[in-house]
């Protein structure tokens, strides 16, 4: 499949009809959002917090409709808690689209310590997830990692590397 | 509108079973947890509630997330004081999307009584139906007393949404405990909202 990534992941989603789409902003993740945003085949918004954007796609998911939560690393880090009392043990299959910060290039110490967090607690509770980093191999992750997470009621985090996206550039 | 000086100290449970009471056409319930949650179990066995047992704050974005995939479905968000303190986000992000088919009720005991009764914000000056109201959540209201309740549940049900009712409670204690099991809770919930045969 050809064009950039965020078209790729947008017609992912929509091939798994992952139709509603929540958000904290992120300005890596900015045209993705745009494109989503655009598409009448979506409902996207934002959200005050990421924990939030989690309930409601949870909400979503079982009411019968699929949906995805777009954030950035830092927001990542405020999800352990209802990761690990609502997603997990309640089967719900929680997509996450994570846009990485903190390495390759990091300016900012914070944003740097707070991205080592975002593996060890995925790990934690089990919730796979994949590194993308090649525009070659996004769809087939993509596809594959939304399926996977359906059929078998389990979350899953898709963390774009700066690889992939180009990431956020230190200001001169 | 701030909560009015009349406003009758009513009981959670006698007023859960004034609500479910209301809920005639299979509307959804999302309870928060603790003692609102327990109560909601109390009040009888409906396939259409959920029960949270964790992610405190989280009862009204989750009804939020159920009210686009059930468009033709009522849905009650259940919290208390402290969990709807947590997440006060949430009610700008329904007032912004204002989902016709949402009610939020918000059972105000003033206090955090799970944990040993702790006052909330509520206790000294935060207004819970005065806060939805500064959202954008202008049906927003404080029930005075328990037949003001019902004609403002009935109202909700009946008329578009987005609607907040809040009510203040005693501290009594909830008659029950809620079964921990989430799979199952989850899978009752889907059922029961016929996503699943």
């Amino acid at each position: 499949m050809d064009g950039p990534w965020y078209e790729i992941m947008r017609e992912m989603l929509k091939l798994n009809d992952v139709r509603l789409v929540t958000y904290v902003p992120d300005n890596v993740l900015r045209p993705l959002i745009d494109g989503l945003s655009g598409d009448p085949f979506f409902t996207a918004f934002g959200t005050t917090r990421e924990e939030e954007a989690l309930g409601i796609v949870a909400g979503a998911w079982m009411g019968g409709m699929r949906g995805v939560v777009l954030m950035q690393t830092s927001g990542f880090a405020t999800l352990a808690n209802v990761l690990a009392s609502l997603a997990v043990p309640f089967q719900i299959p929680v997509l996450m689209v994570v846009s990485e910060r903190g390495t390759l290039g990091e300016f900012n110490l914070g944003q740097a310590l707070v991205c080592r967090t975002m593996r060890p607690i995925l790990d934690a509770i089990g919730i796979e997830s994949h590194t993308i980093t090649r525009l070659d191999e996004l769809a087939f992750i993509a596809d594959r990692s939304i399926k996977q997470a359906v059929a078998t009621q389990s979350s899953a985090a898709l963390i774009l590397s700066p690889l992939l996206t180009g990431g956020k550039v230190f200001a001169q | 509108m701030s909560e009015p000086r009349s406003t009758k100290i009513m009981n959670r449970f006698d007023l859960t079973r004034r609500l479910v009471g209301k809920l005639v056409h299979e509307e959804a319930v999302v309870a928060g947890i603790g003692n609102t949650n327990f109560d909601l179990w109390a009040a009888g066995r409906r396939k259409q509630n959920f029960y949270m047992l964790g992610s405190m704050g989280l009862a009204v974005p989750i009804a939020l997330g159920v009210a686009p995939a059930q468009r033709r479905r009522q849905i009650v968000a259940l919290e208390g004081d402290g969990s709807l303190l947590m997440q006060l986000g949430a009610l700008a992000t329904v007032a912004m999307l204002r989902p016709k088919n949402l009610t939020i009720v918000v059972m105000d005991n003033r206090i955090y009584q799970i944990t040993g009764g702790q006052p909330t914000a509520t206790a000294f000056a935060a207004d819970v139906a005065a806060i939805a109201r500064g959202t954008g959540l202008s049906q927003s209201n404080w029930a005075v007393d328990e037949e003001d309740f019902e004609r403002l549940v009935e109202r909700a049900l009946d008329e578009d949404g987005p609607w907040l009712i809040a009510a203040r409670i005693d501290g009594a204690p909830a008659t029950a405990t809620t079964e921990r099991d989430p799979a199952q809770i989850r899978d009752r919930f889907m059922r029961g909202l016929g996503v699943r045969a």
